[in-house]
């Protein structure tokens, strides 16, 4: 086995594993506000994608503006999803707000479909793709954006829950609920504001990975499975170990098909999974028990 | 004497009006497409494209006289709702020909309902066991894809490529390719060096393409659809992998060149059936008027592009109206019409069935061609 295949395994499974810690990142802060997986986190990343397809076609705009545009679209639809499906549940049991995210999903789907089609859409590159060579493998600048914009949430997301009131307001909620209401925390509002957040990041993730994987109407579901993988090996933290997560998820699957076969790769990540949540519930790096965020 | 001619033309009258009469009953044609569901991308285009025939015949007064009357139903892509509605078409609305179901698997379980009530049905699926054995009255249109592989394989034997790596996809399509491939490479005397897959919604495939460059083959072959072989095309470019890279018949669209990019996609090579390509076909090939018919007529009444998909109902509508005109109009006629179907020129390729072989097609119904600077060219 020579050298700069192991090291081009380990590239590959690098960069596609920032795409599902980003993914990852999203479905844990739901997690940590709420109490829920929401598993239409997936749909986002994929109206980041679409949308921006959009503005950048039918409105013409060019695409520093288009991202943004079409990240505020993505961002009201989380809105949406959270005041018109979320919020005016009577009884919200875990299981009933896991089942209206299903459902939530399969809608935003389907309509994305009736809007978009069937087809796969080409975004191009932000900075061309011309690969660059490291030692004797090969990255795109695409890959560069990506951990690039992976590595800047990290750091807006720490400094943002451990050093602005409103962060620190969702902290406490997601120890205790009903004692942060108690201290005149507005939960409802921070469960908005997790809605937010996140379908915010799940469109940047799903625009800076579509010139790379394409899009279209359905990538969300894989997507967003990988993601949630890599928040539950991460422990669900919204910090650096599910990021940490993602990475050895895109590493293991990478070498897994390089090494051993290509016909296991999703089985590797699956299996992992399986062992995880038998064995370490917490979480790869979480003590039992203790604290998330 | 006036009286006689009054009695004479009266019943010339009648005559020709009862000749109109019986002739004018109408032919029903049942069509059953997925229309909706996973397959939807191969019965959509199926049933708009056999709903414009029917018009477009009737239009011009229709098949010796007689009008068409098209009966079509969605099966969603479920085998079981597929017999449900072949046996409605059948007993209730008492067709003469049944087209499509779209997938081989609604199409086999179509089978033994038609073969039970002597219908003859064309399915607009693409496998194989469809039509081999050979069943009395089924036919289909879609090419084998061992017509396809085989057509690559001719073509890297010109080239003295010995050593093949497979890269297919994990569906249906890629599983059959593969089996295609493997049984044909060790006919023709290639070495298959490395034979790896990937999933239909896989985005990276740098891992299985790393191990491939290492392997050093002569030539890769690619199995699957959209978007799976423009990922590959583009991982290929980015390893800087120079080994010729071949695709299936399964990515023959523009939509391969514009989703891999034009740069990544230039000199991959492909059999691609002649829809795709017909404005490259030399200007005497048989099909190309009919072809660039289908098109603009597709095009002009739906606003989208024709496909290779739609391109099968096409083929099972001539095949059908052919023998009507031939034989006549009942099931068996038609049966029998078909399958002395000889050299009739149609979208996916040149048919000649027999009663040994009930698809009718050859390595002619393909052409290898390849991407040069965002298009395809015929390769000589």
């Amino acid at each position: 086995m020579q050298f700069d295949q192991i090291l081009q395994y380990t590239l590959s499974g690098l960069s596609t594993g920032a795409i599902y810690a980003l993914i990852g990142i999203g479905f844990s802060i739901i997690y940590n506000a709420t109490g829920i997986i929401n598993f239409a986190q997936g749909e986002f990343v994929m109206l980041g994608g679409l949308l921006t397809l959009s503005c950048l076609e039918l409105l013409q705009l060019p695409l520093w503006a288009a991202i943004p545009c079409s990240v505020a679209v993505a961002t009201v639809v989380g809105v949406l999803f959270e005041r018109l499906a979320i919020r005016p549940l009577r009884q919200p049991t875990p299981i009933n707000l896991v089942i209206i995210t299903i459902g939530g999903s399969i809608l935003i789907r389907g309509l994305a479909m009736l809007v978009w089609g069937k087809d796969t859409h080409a975004i191009p590159p932000f900075s061309g793709d011309d690969p660059i060579a490291i030692g004797g493998a090969t990255i795109l600048p695409q890959h560069l954006w990506i951990l690039a914009i992976t590595l800047i949430i990290i750091v807006v997301n720490k400094i943002y829950f451990y050093h602005t009131i409103s962060g620190k307001a969702m902290r406490a909620c997601s120890y205790n609920r009903r004692a942060a209401g108690l201290v005149g925390i507005d939960v409802k509002r921070m469960v908005l504001f997790s809605f937010i957040i996140s379908s915010a990041m799940g469109a940047i993730a799903g625009i800076i990975v579509a010139p790379l994987t394409m899009t279209a109407y359905d990538v969300g579901v894989m997507l967003g499975l990988k993601g949630f993988c890599a928040a539950i090996i991460g422990g669900m933290s919204s910090g650096i170990s599910t990021v940490v997560g993602g990475l050895i998820l895109g590493v293991l699957e990478s070498l897994g098909a390089g090494l051993i076969s290509s016909g296991y790769k999703d089985a590797i990540a699956f299996i992992i999974l399986l062992l995880l949540l038998f064995i370490r519930p917490q979480g790869l790096f979480g003590k039992a028990d203790s604290e998330r965020v | 004497m006036k009286k006689v001619s009054l009695l004479l033309g009266s019943i010339c009258l009648t005559l020709m009006f009862a000749a109109v009469s019986f002739a004018s009953g109408t032919i029903k044609i049942g069509g059953l497409f997925s229309v909706t569901g996973p397959a939807s991308f191969l019965g959509e285009p199926e049933k708009k494209t056999l709903e414009m025939l029917v018009k477009e015949t009737n239009e011009k007064g229709g098949i010796n006289g007689q009008k068409l009357e098209a009966v079509i139903y969605d099966t969603g892509g479920d085998a079981t709702k597929a017999v449900q509605l072949a046996t409605k078409l059948i007993k209730d609305d008492k067709v003469s020909i049944i087209i499509g179901p779209s997938t081989t698997g609604e199409s086999m379980a179509v089978i033994p309902v038609v073969e039970k009530e002597k219908i003859p049905l064309i399915s607009c699926a693409a496998g194989i066991k469809i039509t081999d054995p050979v069943k009395h009255w089924v036919f289909k249109t879609p090419a084998n894809d061992h017509v396809a592989a085989e057509k690559i394989l001719n073509y890297m034997a010109t080239k003295k490529q010995k050593n093949i790596a497979l890269l297919t996809v994990t569906d249906g399509f890629g599983a059959s390719g593969r089996e295609q491939i493997k049984v044909l490479a060790k006919q023709k005397g290639f070495t298959i060096v490395a034979d790896e897959v990937y999933g239909p919604k896989d985005t990276d495939m740098t891992a299985q393409l790393t191990k491939i460059r290492g392997i050093k083959p002569d030539a890769i072959i690619c199995w699957g659809t959209n978007p799976g072989p423009a990922v590959v095309t583009k991982n290929v470019k980015q390893l800087g992998i120079k080994t010729p890279l071949y695709m299936s018949h399964g990515v023959a669209s523009k939509k391969y060149i514009e989703l891999a990019g034009a740069d990544s996609a230039e000199g991959v090579m492909l059999p691609a059936g002649k829809l795709a390509i017909y404005d490259a076909l030399p200007r005497n090939d048989v099909q190309s008027k009919l072809l660039k018919g289908y098109d603009q007529g597709y095009k002009k009444a739906f606003g989208t592009e024709a496909s290779t998909f739609g391109g099968y109902a096409y083929d099972a509508f001539l095949l059908a109206t052919g023998a009507i005109k031939k034989s006549g109009s009942t099931p068996d006629q038609i049966r029998n019409g078909i399958e002395q179907t000889s050299k009739l020129v149609s979208i996916s390729g040149v048919f000649s069935m027999s009663p040994k072989d009930h698809n009718g097609l050859d390595l002619s119904a393909f052409e290898m061609v390849k991407v040069e600077k965002g298009d395809w060219v015929m390769i000589k």
